[in-house]
C-alpha cells in the first residue's frame, strides 16, 4: 500500500512539474460539424497573431460533431476551453445542466456572441429542373426535398425554423405556417441525423432535388470535386439568419488557467483578420469593409433571426422541437 | 490441467467472488445506472414515453428489422458453417476471415458503404430499383445493414459445433437408409438447433441495439423507419436524459426476454434429446 502510494505521489509531482515546465497554451475549441476547415485556418492565424504579441506559442485542438452531441460531451465532462456551436440553444445548455458558463453568456461578446452568420439556401441540381425558385415551390408535389432531422441537427432547426418564419411571415398565423411545414416535410423521403450525412444523401447518392443547406455548406459542395458542374445555389426571397455562437467555458478556463488565451482567440474571430478567413471559408462576416469587400461570394438575403420571429432559442425549441413540439405532431398521425 | 470432478476447486470461493465483483462492475453496475436515471420519471411519465405512437413504430421497425435480419442469418449463417467445416477448398481460410469482417469494420464505415451500394444510384440500387425494389432509405434497408452485422454471431456459434460433430454419424445414418434429407433434418440439424438458436439469440440482440451502421441507410422517418437507438439519440440530443433511458429500458427488456426464451428453448430441445437417447 505505502509502495502504491509512493509511486502516486511521484507520478503527481512528475505530473506537478511537467505542467510547470509548459508555458505554452493548449487550448481546446470544440465546435460543430461543418466549422473544420474555417477553424483550421483560424487557428494557425490565431497562433502566429498570439506568437507575435505575447512570444507564447499556443496550440488549439479542435473537436466536431453534432452541435447537440458535442454540447452534451462539454456537459459530461470533455473540458473544452472554448465552444463555437450551431446555435445558442447548445450553449445555453451548458448553462442550464452544469453551469459551466453564466447563462448571460451571449452578451459577454458582441453581436449576440456570433462573430461570423450564415444562412440557409437551396442547393438544386445543375439547371434547376424542377424550376426552385422560393420556399413555396419545396412544398410542391413532386419536389425531393433533403433535410435532417431537426431532432437530431442543430442545422436542420435552421431551416425548420426558415421555412416556418418564411410562412408565417407569408400568411401571418402559425396555424398556416404550421401546414406549411407539414407539407414541406411530406416532400422530405430522407431524414439525416446531421447536415454532413443531409449533404452526402443528396450530393453522392443522388436523392432529392433540393438540398436545405446551411450557405457555408452549399458553398463547399459547389467548391469540392467538379460541384459547379453538378449543383447550383438558390437564394430564396427571405431566409432567416442563422447565428452560429461562440464562448469562453468558464469552468473549464478557470481550472486550465487558459482564461486569457481563450478569450483573446475568440476575440480574434471579430478583428478584420478573423472575418476575412470566416468569409473566405463561406460564412458570412460580420465586418462591414470585410463584407463588402466579399459581396459578390454572399448574395443580398433579407433575414430575420431567432429572436424576431419566435422570441429566442428556449421557446422555439420548446414551441417546435421538444417531445410533443410542433415537429413531432407532424410526423404523429391523429393528433 | 482438467479440474477434479470429486469436489469444487480449490479456490472456488476467490474465483467466484471475483467474477461476480467483475460482472457486476462491468455489466450490472451501468445497467443499475440506466435503471436509476429512468426512476426520476413517475410511473405514469415513463409509461408515456414509452408507448408514445413514435416510440411503438420504432420498436415495430427495430424488432421487426432484427427478427428479419436474424432469420436470414438463421439459414444462411450454419450454411456457410457446413461449407467451411466440412469442405477443404483453396482460399478457404480467406473465407473463413472475411466472416469476422463485419465484426472489426466500424459500424459507420458498414453503413455508409451499403448506403453507396444500395442508393437509387448505387450499382446495386440502380438494378434493384429498375425490378421495383427500393432497399436504401426503407425498412428493407435497415434489415440488410443488420443482416451484414449480425452474419458472424450464427457462423461463429454453429462452427465448433459442427467441428465435432465427425461425419461418422452420418455416414452410419446413411447406411442404416437414411436419406440426405433425412439424415439432415433428423441426425444433423438437432444436434445443431442449440447452437443456432444460441447464435440468433446474439445476433438479434445485437441487431436490437446496432446504430451506427443502419443510421446511414434507414431514411429515419418518423412512424416509418426510424429505430429506436435513433429516438434514444434525439432525446439525449434534447438533453432528457431520463427519456432517453425509458426508452432504452424498454430494448433492454426486450432483448433480455428474446434470451430468455431462446434459452429456455435451448434448454427445452437438450432435455427433449437427451431423454429420447436415454
Amino acid at each position: 500500500m505505502r509502495h502504491w502510494s509512493a509511486s502516486l505521489l511521484a507520478a503527481a509531482l512528475a505530473a506537478g512539474a511537467f505542467g510547470h515546465a509548459r508555458a505554452d497554451a493548449s487550448l481546446l475549441n470544440v465546435s460543430y460539424d461543418p466549422t473544420r476547415e474555417l477553424y483550421r485556418d483560424v487557428n494557425a492565424a490565431f497562433a502566429a497573431d498570439w506568437k507575435q504579441r505575447t512570444g507564447e506559442t499556443v496550440t488549439i485542438k479542435q473537436s466536431h460533431g453534432g452541435s447537440g452531441k458535442q454540447s452534451r460531451s462539454v456537459i459530461d465532462g470533455l473540458e473544452a476551453d472554448v465552444v463555437t456551436l450551431a446555435l445558442a440553444w447548445d450553449i445555453d445548455a451548458l448553462a442550464t445542466h452544469g453551469n459551466l458558463v453564466p447563462a448571460d453568456w451571449q452578451k459577454r461578446l458582441p453581436d449576440n456572441s456570433a462573430p461570423y452568420t450564415s444562412t440557409i439556401v437551396f442547393l438544386v441540381r445543375k439547371g434547376n429542373p424542377k424550376g426552385i425558385k422560393d420556399w413555396d415551390d419545396l412544398v410542391r408535389p413532386g419536389v425531393g426535398v433533403i433535410t435532417p432531422n431537426p431532432k437530431t441537427s442543430g442545422g436542420a432547426r435552421w431551416n425548420y425554423l426558415a421555412a416556418w418564419g418564411y410562412a408565417a411571415k407569408k400568411s401571418g398565423g402559425d396555424a398556416a405556417a404550421k401546414d406549411f411545414v407539414a407539407r414541406l416535410f411530406r416532400n422530405v423521403p430522407v431524414l439525416d441525423t446531421g447536415a454532413r450525412g443531409a449533404t452526402t444523401t443528396f450530393v453522392e447518392r443522388g436523392q432529392g432535388d433540393v438540398l436545405l443547406a446551411w450557405e457555408n455548406e452549399a458553398l463547399l459542395a459547389l467548391a469540392e470535386g467538379g460541384g459547379k458542374d453538378r449543383f447550383e445555389i438558390v437564394v430564396p426571397s427571405v431566409s432567416i439568419l442563422a447565428e452560429p455562437p461562440v464562448a469562453v467555458v468558464d469552468k473549464v478556463v478557470d481550472k486550465h488557467g487558459t482564461r486569457k488565451v481563450a478569450e483573446a482567440y475568440l476575440q480574434f474571430l471579430y478583428t478584420s483578420a478573423g472575418q476575412e478567413i470566416a468569409a473566405k471559408n463561406g460564412y458570412r462576416p460580420r465586418d462591414a469593409s470585410v463584407a463588402a469587400k466579399f459581396a459578390a461570394k454572399f448574395p443580398n438575403v433579407p433575414t430575420f433571426t431567432v429572436d424576431e420571429a419566435f422570441g429566442g432559442w428556449q421557446k422555439a425549441q420548446a414551441a417546435h422541437f421538444a417531445d410533443g413540439g410542433t415537429f413531432d405532431q407532424i410526423y404523429t398521425p391523429g393528433r | 490441467m482438467r479440474a477434479k470432478h470429486r469436489h469444487a476447486l480449490p479456490g472456488f470461493g476467490l474465483t467466484l467472488g471475483v467474477c461476480l465483483a467483475y460482472l457486476g462492475l462491468i455489466v450490472l453496475l451501468p445497467l443499475a445506472a440506466l435503471a436509476w436515471k429512468s426512476a426520476s420519471l413517475g410511473a405514469a411519465e415513463f409509461w408515456a414515453i414509452v408507448t408514445a405512437p413514435r416510440a411503438l413504430a420504432a420498436y415495430r421497425v427495430t424488432f421487426g428489422c432484427a427478427a428479419l435480419a436474424g432469420l436470414v442469418n438463421l439459414v444462411f449463417g450454419p450454411l456457410l458453417a457446413w461449407v467451411l467445416v466440412r469442405y477443404r477448398f483453396p482460399g478457404r481460410a480467406f473465407v473463413d476471415a472475411l466472416i469476422d469482417l463485419p465484426f472489426a469494420l466500424p459500424t459507420a464505415v458498414a453503413g455508409i458503404t451499403l448506403t453507396a451500394l444500395y442508393a437509387s444510384n448505387g450499382p446495386l440500387g440502380r438494378v434493384l430499383e429498375a425490378h421495383g425494389w427500393k432497399i436504401a432509405y426503407t425498412p428493407g434497408g435497415i434489415t440488410v445493414a443488420l443482416v451484414f452485422v449480425s452474419l458472424p454471431f450464427l457462423v461463429r456459434s454453429v462452427q465448433p459445433v459442427l467441428e465435432h460433430l465427425e461425419p461418422d454419424v452420418e455416414e452410419a445414418a446413411a447406411t442404416l437408409g437414411a436419406g440426405r434429407l433425412t439424415t439432415l433434418w433428423r441426425v444433423v440439424l438437432p444436434t445443431l438447433w442449440p447452437a443456432i438458436l444460441s447464435g440468433f439469440a446474439l445476433a438479434f440482440a445485437r441487431a436490437l441495439g446496432e446504430y451506427g451502421s443502419v443510421i446511414f441507410i434507414a431514411g429515419n422517418m418518423p412512424m416509418v423507419s426510424e429505430i429506436a437507438p435513433l429516438l434514444i439519440t434525439a432525446k439525449l440530443d434534447q438533453y432528457d436524459y431520463a427519456g432517453a433511458t425509458a426508452i432504452a429500458l424498454v430494448l433492454l427488456a426486450g432483448s433480455f426476454a428474446t434470451l430468455l426464451a431462446l434459452n429456455l428453448l435451448q434448454l427445452f430441445t437438450v432435455r427433449r434429446r437427451s431423454a429420447g437417447a436415454a
